[in-house]
């Protein structure tokens, strides 16, 4: 029965904008745009003036290294707001009681589920297109900078955002919302702390850093996205020389997209099966 | 064929970890009929409830609800539900909630459009369809949600505690509702701990205590239990046990006065076993000498019922 999911997937999205998710999520991307237009004007301001006669191929690479730091500000931006916003939705549901006269319709509970997930999928999907649009906007603006492979880095990015929505609305099957934030924001952070023992593994060539770091990753694959798509959107010369503040020393492979990717399958259907067995 | 009980389960247990919830629930409930289950707080009423409709699953047993298996999607199209906690999606108004509820039920837009406004009008929340139910009273809620639970005018509704957030005025448009319901043909299952409520909507009760049915009454059945309280002299003190009769002396033997004027009355409760003996049972009383001044026949009440078979509040746990 699609229309159900449909339905409840739209009810999301009316939620999100009734109860000023959206408006508040509106209110944070502008201001965050607002200040990197200015940082990024002044930035790139300064550039030109110390390197006035420098060549243009540095501009580009001074645009670069500060559109990426834009969207990886932006993308810490999107996953907190992804995971507080995915961590309320079936707990607090199921807590308050509202769940049951949902699911005493004829309705199954996958729908229900995955119907949420659509919502939120889509919702948080035009929050990155908002902010990591906006960050490469202003960039393009400003210079006239466009990074390479933008297709393949947002996908990347949208993946990463799939997964912690995923994950947290699988713990919010089972978990109360204040435990399910806990916990998705810790599992981000475990992420987000074992890129770096990574790179610091692969600096400094020790091979069980690298691991731990991996191990990490493995346990929860949303920092690697980012990893991986900055890679992927790195300049020219950044790739050439393979140098600069957002290059690394180890960069996550195909293998583990895929990984990210069955991960948020897995984690999906989990949620479903979950969700459909437990009590209410 | 279509089976004769909207609702049947034979020994539905839960086990929530090691907490036992409900021990036994074996009910048969008959279509068309008002059906309450009575128990005090914590026996397991809400539990019975959420497990025929589906929403927690039993650890043993089994159960049809309108001739499909427990948490079938197909009679779930057919039930009506208040849960005890309700608590509705308080961002949206009334009416918008009714249509999100009807759309889950399958019901067509224009249906609902004729609908959603009728029953308003009929809970009396009429132009307050219009607030967001954040601004609902606890009594406004409760009335919104007895409309969800009729909108598609359903072949049994449950509900669950129905008049909690009621005044006086709310209850007695409960009761209307039931019975309106009843006169369509549907079956209503009322989860209560108020015995007057139960006494008068329903036609069955079932009697819940620490998450055992441990009885089912018909309160419209003639046979139920009859209570005679008879002011008499010279009482004889045996001789009915053999119709089946318990009686019992209610006031003290020992305050007689002679001084006032001979024997007082003495006040005498019998219970009989059908209110066909109601006849004899005088007739005996007479025919043994007593002289009898007031001889007053009443169905054993529902409390006292509840009292004997669930014993006083607190047992049930």
């Amino acid at each position: 029965m699609k229309s159900a999911v449909t339905l409840i997937a739209a009810t999301t999205v009316h939620q999100a904008v009734r109860r000023k998710l959206v408006l508040m999520a509106a209110v944070a991307c502008g201001g965050f745009l607002l200040l990197y237009g200015l940082a990024f004007a002044a930035a790139m301001a300064n550039a030109n003036n110390v390197i006035n006669a420098a060549s243009r191929l540095i501009q580009r690479e001074a645009a670069s290294s500060f559109m990426l730091l834009g969207l990886y500000a932006a993308d810490l931006l999107t996953a907190t707001i992804a995971i507080l916003a995915a961590s309320d939705t079936i707990s607090g549901e199921i807590a308050s009681g509202a769940m049951q006269t949902l699911a005493s319709k004829p309705v199954a509970r996958w729908q229900i589920f995955l119907g949420k997930w659509v919502g939120f999928v889509l919702l948080l999907t035009a929050l990155l297109a908002v902010l990591q649009g906006g960050v490469m906007l202003i960039a393009w603006g400003f210079t006239g900078y466009s990074a390479p492979n933008v297709a393949s880095g947002l996908g990347l990015l949208w993946l990463e955002m799939v997964v912690l929505v995923t994950i947290t609305l699988l713990w919010g099957t089972r978990l109360s919302t204040l435990a399910n934030g806990v916990l998705s924001l810790g599992l981000f952070g475990l992420a987000f702390l074992g890129g770096w023992i990574e790179q610091l593994g692969a600096v400094t060539q020790h091979v069980r850093v690298v691991q731990i770091g991996i191990v990490a990753s493995l346990i929860m694959p949303s920092e690697a996205r980012w990893r991986r798509a900055a890679f992927d959107m790195r300049s020219p010369l950044s790739a050439a020389v393979n140098f600069g503040p957002f290059t690394w020393a180890s960069v996550p492979s195909g293998l583990m997209v895929v990984y990210a990717a069955a991960y948020a399958a897995l984690a999906l259907m989990l949620g479903l099966r979950s969700f459909a067995t437990r009590d209410l | 064929m279509t089976s004769e009980l909207a609702v049947e389960t034979h020994t539905l247990r839960k086990l929530y970890g090691r907490k036992l919830a409900v021990s036994d629930c074996t009910l048969a409930v008959r279509r068309g009929e008002a059906f309450g289950l009575l128990g005090p707080n914590g026996a397991g009423k809400s539990t019975c409830v959420k497990m025929l409709l589906g929403l927690v699953r039993p650890t043993a047993g089994t159960g049809q609800l309108l001739g499909e298996p427990l948490g079938a999607v197909a009679a779930r199209r057919r039930v009506g539900f208040l849960p005890e906690h309700f608590h509705f999606q308080d961002w949206l108004s009334g009416t918008e909630l009714l249509h999100l509820h009807g759309r889950l039920l399958g019901m067509e837009a224009g249906r609902l459009r004729q609908r959603v406004p009728e029953l308003l009008e009929r809970v009396e929340l009429g132009r307050q369809g219009r607030k967001p139910i954040r601004e609902y009273s606890k009594g406004m809620q409760q009335r919104v949600g007895l409309a969800q639970a009729l909108l598609q005018e359903p072949d049994i509704v449950f509900l669950d505690e129905p008049t909690s957030g009621l005044d006086p005025l709310g209850r007695m448009l409960v009761r209307d509702l039931i019975a309106e319901q009843r006169q369509r043909g549907a079956t209503v299952f009322l989860n209560s701990h108020l015995l007057g409520e139960v006494e008068v909507s329903c036609d069955r009760v079932a009697f819940v205590k620490a998450g055992r049915v441990l009885e089912t009454r018909d309160l419209r059945a003639p046979e139920a239990v009859t209570v005679v309280n008879v002011r008499a002299r010279s009482v004889p003190r045996d001789g009915w046990g053999r119709l089946g009769i318990q009686g019992r002396r209610q006031d003290d033997a020992s305050a007689s006065d002679p001084a006032k004027g001979g024997d007082p009355p003495e006040a005498w409760r019998f219970e009989l076993p059908r209110p066909e003996l109601l006849p004899e049972l005088l007739r005996l009383l007479v025919d043994a000498g007593a002289e009898v001044f007031e001889y007053t026949p009443r169905r054993d009440s529902l409390e006292e019922t509840f009292l004997r078979v669930v014993g006083h509040e607190g047992d049930g746990q």
